[in-house]
Order: C-alpha cells, then structure tokens, then sequence
C-alpha cells in the first residue's frame, strides 16, 4: 500500500498501463501541456496533473496533445479504439460533454451493438466533473445522469484514491467504452492505495462504506464522502446507516441497494445532479419497484435543486447537498410513523 | 501508370458490382420488402474502387449514410451485405445496423454512419493507430481513408478533424465525394467556397488534390500520388475532391423536386463512370467487349444470387434485441 492522493492515483495506473500494454494511448487537451510554447513539452503536463510525465516516458505518438476540439478527441479515441488500441481520452471538463455528444452518444457508445457484436470499442473518456470550486455554470456540472442513460456506455464515479486506481486500471482492460467521471474535488484527497499492478475494482460491484441498521444512504462519487460525513454524525447519535458507494452507475449493483433495504427499510439517495430524470429517481424508482414491501418510510431524495450551479461562494454552497442535508433526510425518514 | 489487364478486369467488376448492387436495391425497396432508410451510391463507382483498389487489409476505411460503395470496394461480403440491408440475422451485423450501420473492421471498414461528418475524426483516430503502428519493411505507413461528401464538408467535426490531422501529422486521407447536393440543397448554396472544397482543406494545411470523380482513371491515377504521400512518415494528411454525381435521390423515396428538367437523363448519358470506363478501355484495346459482357452477366448473378439467399435468410427475433450489450435492466 502506499499513500497517495486521488491525482496520483490517476496518473500513476494510466502511467502503468501504458508501461504495461504498448496499445494504450492518452489523448486531450494540453494532456502534454506547452506544445508550441517557449517553455516546451510538459510546461504544464496536464492541467489536473493526472498526466505529468506521460509525454516524457511514451513520446508524441501516443501522448497526443490535441487542439481545443472535443469532437475530435472522442471521435479520434472511437477510430483509435476500432484500429485495435486502447486510447485514455481526457475531456478537460465534463461539460464540455455537448461539444462533443454525438461522438459519445452516436458513436462510441454504439458500435459494438451496431455492428452485430463484431467489433469491440476499448475506449476511456475521463472527465473530470462537479462543483465545489465557484467555477460557475458551465466548469461545474455532474453528467453521469446522461451517460448512465445511455445503452453501451459504462459509467464510473472513483469516490476515494483506491477506487480511482482500481476503477481506472479495469475500464483501461475493459473491452467496452467507459465514461470515468473523475470528481475535481477530489483530485487533492489522500488515501492508501494498493501497490499491486494489476489491482483492478470489477464493475457493478458496490462498496459498503459505512455499516448501520437504521437507514441506507445510497451515493456516488463526491456524495460518497459528504454521506459517510453524515452517517458518523448520526452515529453519535445512535443512528446506524448502510453507506453505499455505488462505484458505477452503469452496470449497476441492484443488489446491494435492495439487500440493505429489505433490512433498514428505509432509503436517502444523494445525488449532486438536478432532481427530475437523474441518478436519486433511478434509484428510488428501483426500489420502490422493487423492495417495497420493504418500505417503512417515504423515500429522500438530496439532490441538487433544478437550478444551473450558480457562482458566489454563498449560492454554490447552497445549491450542493451537503453532509448535513443528508443527515437531515436521514432523520426525516426516521421521524416518518 | 498504365494498368495491367487484370487489374482492370478487377477495377471494372468491381464498379458494375456495385451499380448493380444499388440499381437491384432500387427495384427491391419500392416493394416495401425492405425497411428503413437507403440511399444508394449510383454514379459515383469510379470514386470508391479508384481508391480503395490501392488499399490493403491494414489500411482502414470510415464511410458515410451513402456507404454501400465504399463497403463492397473494401471487400466486405456481397451477400452478407445484403443479408443486412435485409435485417436478416445472418447480416454483416446481424440485422442490428441495417443500409447506414455496415462495419467489417477485418476488412479495415470500419462503419458506414448515419451522422453526416461523424466519420471524420473516427478516420484520423484510425490514422492516428496506424501511426503508433509505424511503417512497415518498406518504409511506408498504413493510411486511414474517411470518405465525406459536399454535405459534410460543412459539419464542424470535419474542421476539427483536417486540424487535428494536420498538427498530429496522422497519416489520413480526407476524400470528398463533391455529388452537387447535400440531401436537397445544391452545393452552389451550401459550400461557402463556391463549390470549391479542397481550398478548404488547403486552408488547415494539407496538401490538395481535385480531379474528376466519373472518370476511374484520374481517380486512380490521382490516389496513386495522393497514397504514396500520405504513407511516407512525415508528411500527414491530405485531401481530395472528387467532382461525381449522384444518379439517384438523397435516400430511396426522394421526390427529387430539386432536379433540372432531364438532368438525370443527361448526367446518365454524359457523366456515368462505368460507361465512360467502358468506351475508354475498348476504345484503347484494352479489354474486349465480350470479356466486360461475360461480367456484366455474372455480376447479375452474383446480385440475384444474394437477393435470393436474403430473402431465405433466418430473421432475428426478440431474443436478439438484447444481444451485443453488456448488461440489460
């Protein structure tokens, strides 16, 4: 084990794997960073630092830095994918995901099924995504609720430096498109992550991060954190919930949720997406359909509200959920006869 | 460069391969016995064999919605072609992709496309793979072809794609098929450069080529220079319009309102590539007349051969639906 933040995480398993396996590529936005500058190649080596050093050890050919073109990026990592390499894509934000929807949506996501299961598509969009920097409207936005929607694409949402190794080295050995939504306020976070080079987190397995009787939080990647604050706070109070990391939106684990339902009986899902059509209905909407008999209490959904994410410091603090909106829909549900 | 009798024999059956493709399918769909959208590549042979006939398996192909063509000139399967555009389970892609989806990546085809421009940046993608791949014992790279038309010469992805092209040096082939229509608009509206398409992909910083895309041998005379630029390392993408026509409508069922009176008489009569080729190598002593007569008649074969097998071909069921994804809910 060794002691690393979420970045590192990234980049080292990206760094592995390309060591490991001669097909696989990165591609992106100043992913090299200072080509065509005074201060050279590597100026800047990403601006998330998730690919310092690439460039240096595997060379221009399959460290491309791209120019500002979203379309190209997804669709070059498509034709790449389709030619028999394994291409890490980088999209600076996840929401520049409309620039280049069709690529994601028409094309990637769609080949294998398509082509009648004769081709497979390996290909790895990063996006960095989320609020939590006052970056405003359109440098702030989650997007796994349209992803997920999508028949073909897998989704992933690393809530700790472990999973983002573990999550990572899997979709790069996937022989499917994955969408890994790297949360930004995460980048800096610090945890132990296993040293073992072909430590990879199967997909469609959730993580229990907290263990408890009384309620089940269900949450993904920067909610993760922001539900087992909530989950330690109510501890305190005697109240036990089932924290449940989902790992991955798509394929999802239906199991976990239902097992822990069928036993605490109630359900909060935390979600930083608007509320209509997202991840907090899906998965009320699975349980209700599913673990109803189970059911003591309305579900809670903590999402954010059906507003774009707003600037001030105050506002955005506002629109987010928070570790104390979970707590509070936690002892909603409780209070419910 | 003069072509030997058997390359021309190849060259010839190839292009009435796929005019008797289309004009089969032309008949068949007005039955009802076919679904969804078609649109046919009448007109423009000369363009698909003149460039895929100097590629091999390891150079790839991205295509367009108008992509029959360009998928038999690559070599993927007549009749498992036809099997698709039928929706039979035993098509290319088991009924899954239909006339815009067909892919055979074995073949280096790797999709027709139903997104006019979506092909673009998929081809430098490719070209980019075949760049890691670098050359082979003779020095030279694989190159990656992405066919695009006048329609898609105006999609923002074609743009991103020539610059990406040009600044990672990837060794792509932009050809643009320049038919004079984008669906139903003549191209004299909606190519700002005054029909001119190349001076665009000048514009990014590759190196251009035009020539007449009914004449099978400026296309292949044309591709021979083009190719032998583009796979030497170094040098990058270029592009190539070719000035053909389309016989039919946009799609199968197209009114066609927009043609000038007797215009498809008049290009069928003036600007068909197979006709011209014909009179060409005849006329030169090239090929007898008998020797094109006896491939006419098996491509007519070949053609009634797979329609027959289509029609007797096993349909896919509702089991099928949930094949080739990964997880279903």
């Amino acid at each position: 084990m060794a002691k690393l933040m979420y970045r590192d995480a990234i980049r080292n398993t990206i760094f592995q794997e390309m060591q490991r396996d001669a097909r696989v590529c990165v591609l992106g936005e100043d992913v090299v960073g200072g080509m065509g500058t005074a201060g050279g190649p590597e100026a800047i080596g990403g601006i998330w630092s998730t690919s310092t050093g690439l460039y240096d050890a595997f060379g221009a050919d399959r460290v491309i830095d791209t120019p500002i073109s979203e379309s190209a990026i997804v669709g070059a990592a498509a034709g790449l994918a389709l030619a028999g390499k394994r291409p890490v894509a980088e999209i600076m934000f996840a929401d520049f995901i409309g620039v280049c929807m069709d690529q994601l949506w028409n094309q990637i996501a769609k080949f294998r099924y398509m082509f009648g299961g004769k081709s497979i598509c390996p290909a790895v969009i990063r996006m960095p995504c989320g609020a939590g920097y006052n970056a405003a409207a359109q440098h702030s936005q989650v997007i796994h609720q349209f992803v997920t929607n999508m028949p073909g694409l897998k989704v992933v949402m690393p809530s700790t430096p472990e999973d983002a190794c573990g999550l990572l080295r899997q979709a790069i050995r996937d022989d499917d498109p994955v969408i890994f939504l790297e949360h930004k306020f995460l980048y800096g976070m610090s945890g132990e992550v296993s040293d073992d080079p072909d430590f990879c987190i199967p997909f469609g397995h959730a993580r229990l991060a907290r263990a408890g009787l009384d309620a089940t939080i269900v949450a993904a990647g920067m909610m993760v954190g922001y539900a087992e604050a909530a989950a330690d706070e109510l501890a305190k109070d005697g109240i036990g919930c089932d924290v449940i990391d989902l790992r991955t939106t798509s394929p999802l684990d239906e199991e976990t949720i239902l097992d822990s339902v069928e036993v605490t009986g109630r359900l909060i899902v935390v979600d930083e997406a608007p509320p209509r059509c997202s991840l907090a209905t899906d998965i009320a909407a699975l349980v209700a359909s599913k673990a109803f008999a189970s059911l003591k209490a309305p579900i809670e959904m903590v999402t954010a509200p059906h507003t774009p994410v707003p600037f001030a410091r105050e506002l955005e603090s506002a629109y987010l959920p928070s570790p104390a909106k979970v707590a509070a829909a936690v002892r909603q549900t409780l209070s419910y006869r | 460069m003069q072509m030997n009798r058997e390359a021309l024999t190849r060259a010839y059956r190839q292009m009435k391969l796929i005019r008797e493709f289309e004009e089969r399918l032309h008949e068949e769909i007005q039955t009802g016995e076919i679904a969804g959208f078609t649109h046919l590549y009448c007109g423009q042979e000369a363009v698909a064999v003149g460039v895929c006939e100097h590629l091999s398996e390891r150079d790839k192909i991205v295509s367009t919605h108008r992509g029959h063509g360009h998928c038999l000139a690559k070599g993927c399967d007549v009749t498992g072609m036809m099997k698709e555009i039928w929706g039979s389970q035993e098509g290319l892609c088991n009924g899954k992709g239909g006339s815009m989806h067909i892919a055979d990546l074995e073949k280096g085809m790797l999709g027709a496309n139903g997104i006019v421009g979506a092909g673009s940046p998929i081809g430098v993608g490719a070209g980019l793979a075949l760049k890691i791949d670098g050359p082979d014992g003779d020095g030279k790279l694989g190159v990656a072809i992405t066919f695009s038309g006048d329609g898609a010469c105006n999609q923002g992805t074609t743009f991103e794609a020539m610059n990406l092209a040009v600044v990672t040096k990837a060794p792509v082939i932009f050809v643009f098929e320049n038919n004079h229509y984008s669906e139903h608009t003549g191209n004299s509206y909606a190519v700002g450069t005054a029909n001119d398409i190349a001076s665009r992909a000048e514009a990014f910083g590759m190196k251009v080529w035009r020539a007449d895309g009914t004449d099978f041998f400026a296309v292949h005379d044309c591709m021979r220079e083009v190719l032998d630029y583009v796979r030497t390392p170094g040098n990058g993408p270029a592009a190539v319009e070719f000035d053909t026509e389309r016989f039919f409508g946009h799609f199968e069922g197209d009114p066609q309102r927009y043609r000038g009176p007797g215009e498809i008489d008049r290009l069928r009569a003036t600007r068909d590539c197979i006709s011209k080729f014909r009179d060409s190598v005849t006329q030169a002593g090239l090929l007898p007349d008998a020797d094109l007569d006896a491939i006419d008649t098996e491509t007519l074969d070949v053609i009634e051969t797979a329609v027959k097998a289509s029609r007797a071909a096993p349909r896919p069921t509702a089991a099928n639906v949930l094949e080739n994804v990964y997880i279903t809910y």
